[in-house]
């Protein structure tokens, strides 16, 4: 029986780390928004690695926490382990990751949605999307008939989507981590035009701790000093937890490979396409047959529970395979499985479909955000459904979308690579795909991203006030450093040659001399006493801005290069396939695409700089210089 | 692409004609050429749309180049709509690549095929019923292009580039693994190690960029000089190796005033022979101008024949200069050898390469044109197969390459992590790629997910 059951600005359709984000963002900024979930049990789920960050994915979370999103707190406030990698690699890749008691983030994240005002959070099953005779969205309808009509509506479904679980030879239909899948909801959105695909990630076991011998393990601590996500924390003092690390060996080996037969990936029983990045240890021995061994890490799932993950050994072998090959692992010989390893199906979108600000093309109103962009990871998910939170509340609201560009974020990396190139497979974040990666900094992020937090809305005064006073005390203590000469005094010549550098003959500039790799800003305490004693975000800005200057100017010199062909803008109306001078795949690539500018138009894949040529001159043809291109 | 740059390019017909014109578009081009023009006002003082006499210079060395007449041409009242020059040059093939080369240094990009067609009808020039026909020709010029890119690149040096790049992207590819993929026991790369690899690659990039000298000889010729003593016979030389009675030859040392220019055929090779006035100091006001003209010539050579009198004994000065020339390929010719029996006098002889030669009786000129094809075929300079680098764009992007590889090495001599090196490996690579055709994003990721063990 069908009703109205209520009327809202915005529907998220979800709760998961896309959804949640959403649902605030658009809450947050004055949107009447209610967020639907499967289970409100499952709200904030991690039915995969109990962790947040790690590289690229750490500078997601920071970004998203410099618009104002919520991750960055969540995490901050239920790490249990914290470690920054990459530290000797360079500022660029620096990188946080945090182990994660995952029943707190996810306690932590449900009160936050039930206590944020404009935003109500339900248990139900979306099973159809209801649109206008223009295919404007006007509400969803539940699987037990009620109907909520809205303005616009993020779909942030993850793996929900005709979810289909495997183990071995065994398959059924069901959702991640036991939950129930969504298996209606696919085809309203067939009706509605949208081209979909199957993708496929997995999960290893989970086991008990007091079934292993950790004495056969490596210890994995944590940093001494918490680096906090959240640019509102300062520090984080906080016990952390251990991880451990042992590693699989000939024997887990062969017993993988005897029983690869029972594998559904190679006996052809999977049809979803899975990420290079995160193979399945079947596929790791398979396919590099050369190492008799590979790191398995043993991360526990929470300080309430002995359930422990096991990263690395993700597999869809048949449970009793899983048994043998885990046993064989030193410190597992008695191990208690606890949930097996399964690998899951799931229906998502070509992302190709959507414009930059993960509103679909043909249907007004409605975006998407997470897993059923085709991405993978929960920081993706959490920056996409920021950025869909945002611009659902602004096109409720009639103002201009928030669109990152590629030198902006990596947020605007990820969204361009989806919407621009597609993908086709799970979509990991990494640095390698950022061109700009000296200037998307984690460290930096604020910098960045806050002020465009604060014109949206998201960024409240008094943070913004903060942060202005931060920016201002990096700023002047840069111009202090290059202002300040030190003497080549004996003083100093002790204090260079105490660190291995070499003397100075005349007067030097603390900046210059902060160049040095082998000086340390922090340094500058015993031989300077006018330090401003700034915090150690502060220093650690002041002091890769001083060292990498000449890197990050010529960076940017690039970047102003990039936006020139960002800022020629494409109608939307073009009919790319009415363009003589096209080559036909282009003209496919184009009208499938729809890019917003030259710039987007030039990094399809199958459009050439020809292509381009003709395109630009197409555009003079029926738009003229003076017009609006 | 399409950034707002500047481009040059040879407006007349590939080939030496009477004059030839240089091409200048874009919102540098003024700029760029008042670096480089000379006249009796300065550039910047020229009023558009007009035609001023005058020189191109080099700032390097403030040698001129060539007298020129350049037309200064103000946009939009111009073909492209932008800011043109036009320079006027002689029609030698050599100096209208020196005049563009100077343009490049200075700023200017080679330009695309059919670009200035481009950007006029980009900036509006061209009426609307020619913009099909445009965007034909574009096509075709690509296609053809991309042919002559294609041809370029068959054999060893295609081979050669791939290879390198295939080598930056490996490593690229190896930081990039270490760096993502944390949680897997990647072998780490040192930045000892690294810097070890690129020293390598540079080695390779600095060959290929000395092919592009290889190639310049095929294209424009060897540039042979002939040096010698007044009289010694240089004229008669150039006459009898073109075969043709060129410069004025005499009994009277110092007839020949001025650096004469004949291309012509060794066993196949180009070469541009230069006879120069006599070495000699001189009071004589108009021979001292030859004879600092001869010194720059000898700069460019790429082989000096001196010629030695074998009825006299080396001076004092031919002593000198050939002790000056060490570095410089060259082949002593022992003329005269109708009238003596050899040049007396040096041990510096003695562990030089020489033809003996009588132009008079016609002995030893064939000597002299195997000895020059066997120095420069020892060297390898020819070869049937070997596609030289003979296109400008290349040579650039090659140079470019050169450049970042350094700027990575000088990151690694001033402490820097491995990241901040990936930055020019990454830049090399792209350049690299330029001339292939390929970008670099793709083939990272590949060789990330098909060479390292990554899974979690």
């Amino acid at each position: 029986m069908e009703y109205i059951a209520g009327e809202y600005d915005v529907v998220v359709v979800g709760a998961g780390h896309a959804g949640c984000e959403a649902a605030l963002a658009s809450a947050r900024l004055g949107c009447s928004t209610i967020v639907f979930a499967i289970n409100l049990d499952s709200v904030a789920n991690m039915p995969c690695n109990p962790s947040i960050g790690g590289t690229a994915k750490g500078h997601l979370v920071r970004e998203i926490d410099a618009l104002g999103g919520q991750m960055g707190i969540a995490a901050d406030n239920t790490l249990i382990q914290s470690r920054t990698l990459n530290l000797a690699k360079g500022p660029a890749v620096y990188s946080l990751r945090a182990q994660i008691d995952k029943r707190e983030y996810q306690s932590f994240m449900k009160n936050t949605l039930e206590s944020q005002e404009n935003l109500d959070v339900k248990q139900t099953e979306v099973i159809d999307i209801l649109v206008d005779e223009n295919k404007k969205i006007k509400g969803v309808k539940t699987h037990t008939g009620a109907v909520y009509k809205c303005s616009a509506a993020i779909l942030a479904t993850g793996t929900f989507l005709k979810g289909k679980i495997i183990i071995g030879d065994l398959s059924y239909s069901g959702g991640p981590d036991g939950l129930f899948p969504a298996n209606k909801l696919s085809d309203s959105l067939k009706e509605l035009g949208l081209k979909l695909m199957r993708f496929k990630t997995g999960t290893p076991a989970r086991i008990n701790k007091r079934s292993l011998d950790f004495s056969k393990m490596e210890e994995q601590p944590g940093d001494k000093k918490i680096t906090p996500f959240s640019f509102t924390n300062e520090t984080l003092d906080r016990d952390q937890v251990l991880c451990w690390l042992t590693y699989t060996n000939e024997k887990t080996h062969k017993i993988i490979r005897d029983n690869l037969d029972r594998s559904p990936l190679y006996g052809g029983r999977i049809e979803g396409v899975g990420p290079r990045y995160c193979p399945s240890i079947e596929d790791k021995v398979v396919r590099f047959s050369d190492k008799n061994r590979h790191q398995i890490f043993v991360e526990p799932m929470g300080l309430k529970t002995q359930e422990m993950y096991l990263q690395g050994m993700s597999s869809s072998l048949p449970e009793d395979v899983q048994m043998d090959m885990v046993r064989t692992l030193p410190g597992l010989s008695g191990v208690m499985v606890m949930r097996s390893a399964y690998a899951i199906e799931y229906d998502c979108i070509d992302p190709r479909q959507l414009m930059l600000t993960l509103q679909l093309k043909d249907a007004g109103g409605l975006f998407c955000a997470g897993q059923i962009n085709g991405t993978s990871g929960y920081e993706e998910a959490a920056a996409q459904g920021l950025i869909a939170g945002i611009n659902a509340a602004m096109a409720v609201s009639g103002k201009e979308p928030l669109i990152l560009d590629r030198s902006q974020a990596y947020i605007g990396v990820l969204i361009d690579d989806l919407v621009t190139k597609g993908t086709g497979e799970p979509y990991r974040m990494l640095t390698a795909r950022s061109e700009y990666r000296l200037y998307l900094r984690q460290d930096n992020a604020d910098l960045r991203l806050t002020p465009l937090g604060k014109t949206v809305g998201l960024i409240g005064h008094e943070r913004y006030k903060s942060f202005e006073n931060k920016k201002e005390r990096i700023f002047h203590e840069i111009e202090r450093l290059k202002k300040k000469t030190l003497p080549p005094s004996e003083r100093i010549n002790n204090f260079l040659e105490k660190r291995n550098s070499s003397r100075i003959k005349s007067g030097i500039a603390m900046a210059d001399l902060l160049k040095r790799p082998e000086i340390k800003y922090d340094d500058f305490l015993e031989i300077d006493n006018e330090m401003p004693g700034l915090a150690f975000s502060e220093r650690e800005q002041v002091s890769i801005q001083v060292k990498y200057e000449g890197y990050i100017k010529r960076q940017m010199m690039q970047i102003s290069q990039f936006k020139k062909l960002e800022r020629k803008k494409l109608p939307r109306d073009i009919k790319y396939m009415e363009i003589k001078g096209l080559r036909l795949e282009a003209r496919q690539k184009l009208d499938a695409v729809k890019p917003g500018s030259v710039g987007q138009a030039s990094r399809i894949s199958g459009v050439s700089p020809a292509d381009i040529s003709v395109l630009l001159i197409f555009l003079e043809q029926m738009y003229g210089r003076n017009k609006s291109v | 692409m399409f950034y707002d740059d500047t481009i040059a390019a040879i407006s007349t017909a590939y080939g030496t004609g009477a004059i030839a014109i240089i091409r200048l578009s874009g919102s540098k081009s003024f700029k760029i050429v008042s670096r480089l023009f000379s006249g009796s006002a300065r550039f910047e003082d020229l009023k558009s749309h007009t035609v001023s006499y005058g020189r191109i210079v080099d700032p390097l060395n403030l040698e001129t180049v060539d007298e020129v007449m350049v037309v200064k041409l103000k946009g939009p009242n111009t073909f492209t709509r932008e800011d043109t020059v036009e320079i006027n040059c002689h029609g030698g093939m050599v100096v209208q690549k020196r005049i563009l080369k100077l343009l490049v240094e200075y700023g200017a990009r080679p330009a695309y095929p059919g670009e200035f067609t481009k950007r006029a009808f980009l900036n509006g020039r061209i009426d609307l019923s020619q913009a099909e026909a445009v965007i034909d020709i574009i096509n075709s010029k690509t296609v053809l292009a991309s042919r002559e890119a294609v041809r370029q690149l068959e054999g060893d040096l295609s081979h050669e580039l791939k290879d390198i790049r295939d080598r930056l992207i490996s490593i690229i590819a190896h930081i990039e693994a270490t760096v993502d993929f944390t949680e897997h026991d990647i072998d780490e790369l040192t930045e000892k190690q690294l810097a070890g690899s690129l020293s390598d690659i540079q080695k390779r990039i600095g060959k290929l960029s000395s092919r592009f000298e290889r190639g310049r000889i095929l294209r424009e010729g060897l540039k042979i000089v002939i040096v010698g003593r007044p009289n010694v016979g240089k004229s008669s030389l150039l006459n009898r190796l073109s075969g043709k009675n060129r410069a004025i030859v005499s009994d009277i040392p110092g007839t020949t005033r001025d650096s004469i220019e004949e291309i012509i055929n060794i066993n196949g090779i180009p070469a541009v022979i230069t006879d120069t006035a006599g070495i000699r100091e001189t009071e004589d006001v108009l021979e001292k101008t030859g004879v600092e003209r001869t010194h720059k010539e000898i700069g460019e050579a790429d082989l000096l024949i001196v010629m030695l009198d074998a009825s006299e004994n080396i001076n004092a000065e031919e002593e000198n200069f050939l002790k000056s020339i060490e570095k410089i390929k060259h082949i002593i010719v022992i003329n005269k050898m109708d009238l003596s029996k050899g040049v007396t006098g040096s041990e510096l002889l003695k562990e030089k390469l020489f033809v003996e030669m009588s132009l008079k009786n016609n002995v030893g000129i064939e000597e002299l044109e195997s000895k020059i094809t066997g120095m420069f075929e020892a060297d390898s300079i020819i070869s049937d197969k070997e596609v030289l680098i003979t296109n400008i764009r290349h040579k650039k992007l090659i140079d470019e390459a050169d450049d970042f590889i350094k700027g990575a090495l000088h990151s690694y001599d001033e402490g820097m992590p491995l990241d901040i090196m990936t930055i020019d490996i990454r830049n090399a690579a792209e350049s690299i790629g330029k001339i292939t055709g390929e970008s670099v994003e793709e083939e990272v990721l590949n060789q990330i997910f098909s060479r390292f063990c990554i899974g979690k």
